[in-house]
């Protein structure tokens, strides 16, 4: 039978989350295209993860190799060209994450497979494969069809099929040599680093006010931080502010920042862009204020302004400022 | 040390109203404002950086249309030394696969030594044409990087990944680089630097110069077609407060304290 494999993502010695989410999201694919769901896991020593996967899948493919004990596009290409190569998946999932980026599109080129890249839905239909992606930082979605081909990849968008177990599938580990014979020369990986942590810890604040590209310029962040400060809380910010220089990168909500849950989080001028909203999405209560009214934050938000943010903050501060008395 | 850097054109989107247009395929680009993307910014700033401190030169592609010689200009006011661009009513309809092959057949006949590219462009959100490029070179990769040290023949770099982590990675040179947002400040242009990038030529190329077939791009050469483009459904919806900013933080103000927050 055919299958569909999913590229199993495990940093650090964690599976990560987008593995399983592609697990939910394959089980029903494969269930519809009768064919087998298949983890495929590459590292060194990793037989508790593929215990694991066993729960997911109907088969795990497990590659051990000292050369595959961290992440490396070049080792992981070898070995996963040579898979699909063989196994003739119907489709392989990969992680939309910054391995997935680093490997689908060299993989696909090498196989002269087509790819879609940060899908957030796949569909096959009849003899069409289709996907569809977000563009214009989510304002639009399009359906785009891949090139008929027999063997398909696709990379899936991060927190975007929500994680059913099921039923075990008690999924048979198959062991395979690993191929790579040879050194691998042209990439190596050195150490993983950690930026050095700073003064605030926004994961503990129970207030956040983020504050993004609407904020214009650095001098207009000394109000809005007073606002914050009236609350109780603490200042967070999207990626642009942090690109810029104007906050630490401790400070940064999102797929590459902090992931926050506060009781209250109030976005000033922030578009809602995935990345952003990965990381504050499962806060209490969510209050955006922006400019624009179609601004993808408004879909994660419980009360939404339209309206100028320079507009709204200084009376909401004196508002909170006259109820604490 | 030879650097090429592809960029791209692309409509500003975040602060537009967006509206599809006739063909249902595509935005209405007309009186949208166009810029270099916004990743390929901080690209063409660290070839720049490079150059200066290592000599050599920097080249600036692109594949677009004469619009796109604002972004070139800009380039050439910022630190490029050459621009080009590839031109061609057969190139539209290109996927990121397409439009990387029209990239590595120009730039496989160049000299260089490395060459960087935004780790995604803000209108389709690819994150692919850096990688595909390097496989057809036949070089190595690495994307979303944040920081390059150059030793000899070899690039050490740190690779963004999720939660604030970073890994630390070496790379054989030649190679591609896709470059991640805050690597570097990229610099304003000087209006003389502007004056001066405006003497300068930009060469162009088409579909028989860049010596591809008709089938090798736009929507035959691609992977992927688009079928239709549509405003994404609303699945949740703020509620909206209403009124002057006055009444709008009193409101605010309200229903933060029912909910016990001041
Ligand atoms: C691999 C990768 C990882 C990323 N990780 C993250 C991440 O962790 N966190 C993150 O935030 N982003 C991340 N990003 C970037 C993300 O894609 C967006 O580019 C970013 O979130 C946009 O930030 P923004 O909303 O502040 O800016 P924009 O998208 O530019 O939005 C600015 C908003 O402000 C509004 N506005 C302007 N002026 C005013 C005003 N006066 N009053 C009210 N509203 C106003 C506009 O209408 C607009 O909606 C990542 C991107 C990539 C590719």
């Amino acid at each position: 039978m055919r299958e569909i494999f999913v590229l199993t993502e495990h940093r650090q010695g964690q599976i990560r989350d987008v593995t399983f989410e592609m697990l939910t999201k394959g089980r029903e694919l494969a269930g519809k295209t009768n064919t087998e769901l298949t983890a495929v896991l590459f590292g060194k020593e990793v037989k508790n993860h593929a215990k694991i996967l066993s729960d997911y899948a109907k088969n795990v493919l497990l590659v051990e190799d000292a050369k595959l004990e961290n992440f490396n596009s070049e080792a992981y290409q070898k070995v996963l060209s040579n898979l699909i190569r063989e196994r003739k998946p119907l489709l392989t999932l990969i992680g939309h994450t910054s391995f997935g980026v680093d490997l689908a599109p060299s993989l696909a080129v090498s196989l002269g497979t087509p790819l879609a890249t940060d899908c957030v839905d796949l569909e096959f239909e009849d003899e069409k494969f289709t996907v569809t992606r977000q563009m214009y930082g989510g304002k639009v979605n399009v359906n785009a069809v891949l090139r008929k081909a027999e063997s398909y990849i696709a990379t899936v968008r991060q927190a975007t099929f929500p994680v059913e177990k099921g039923a075990p599938m008690n999924g048979e580990i198959i062991e395979v040599p690993s191929p790579l014979s040879e050194e691998i020369t042209k990439k190596r990986f050195v150490e993983y680093v950690l930026p050095p942590p700073g003064g605030v810890d926004i994961t503990a604040a129970e207030v956040l006010v983020g504050i993004g590209r609407g904020i214009k310029d650095e001098s207009n962040i000394p109000p809005v931080e007073e606002l914050a400060k009236v609350l109780g809380g603490a200042l967070a910010c999207s990626r642009p502010i942090v690109d810029k220089g104007w906050l630490p990168n401790d400070r940064q909500v999102g797929s590459s920042g902090r992931t926050v849950k506060p009781k209250l989080y109030i976005a000033l001028g922030i578009s809602g862009a995935f990345q952003h909203v990965l990381g504050m999405k499962n806060s209490d209560l969510i209050i955006a204020v922006n400019k624009d009214p179609k601004a993808p934050i408004f879909g994660v938000a419980d009360y939404g302004v339209v309206e100028d943010l320079f507009k709204i903050v200084p009376p909401l501060k004196s508002k909170i400022q006259e109820l604490k008395g | 040390m030879d650097i090429i850097v592809c960029v791209k054109h692309v409509p500003e989107t975040a602060e537009a109203e967006i509206k599809i247009d006739g063909t249902g395929k595509a935005i209405e680009k007309n009186g949208l404002v166009f810029d270099i993307n916004e990743w390929d910014d901080y690209a063409l700033e660290e070839a720049v950086l490079l150059k200066e401190k290592f000599g050599g030169t920097v080249t600036a592609i692109t594949v677009g249309s004469e619009d796109a010689d604002s972004v070139l200009r800009k380039c050439l006011a910022r630190g490029a030394d050459k621009a080009t661009r590839l031109t061609d009513p057969k190139f539209e309809g290109s996927d990121g696969y397409a439009i990387a092959r029209i990239l590595a057949k120009v730039i496989k006949d160049l000299p260089f030594n490395m060459i960087l590219t935004g780790t995604q462009a803000g209108d389709d959100g690819y994150a692919v044409v850096g990688v595909i490029l390097a496989e057809l070179l036949g070089i190595p990769h690495a994307t979303m990087v944040k920081k390059i040290e150059l030793n000899d023949e070899v690039a050490k770099l740190n690779r963004e990944l999720e939660g604030g982590l970073e890994e630390i990675v070496e790379v054989k040179l030649p190679a591609v680089l896709t470059i991640q947002t805050g690597i570097n400040e990229p610099r304003y242009v000087s209006i003389m630097g502007t004056r001066k990038a405006m003497k300068k030529e930009i060469k162009v190329l088409g579909l028989a110069e860049v010596g591809l077939g008709e089938n090798e791009v736009g929507e035959a050469g691609s992977w992927i077609k688009m079928e239709k483009m549509y405003v994404p459904p609303v699945e949740k919806q703020a509620e909206f407060l209403k009124g002057s900013p006055e009444e709008i933080a009193v409101k605010i103000a309200e229903i933060l304290k029912a909910k016990g927050l001041v």
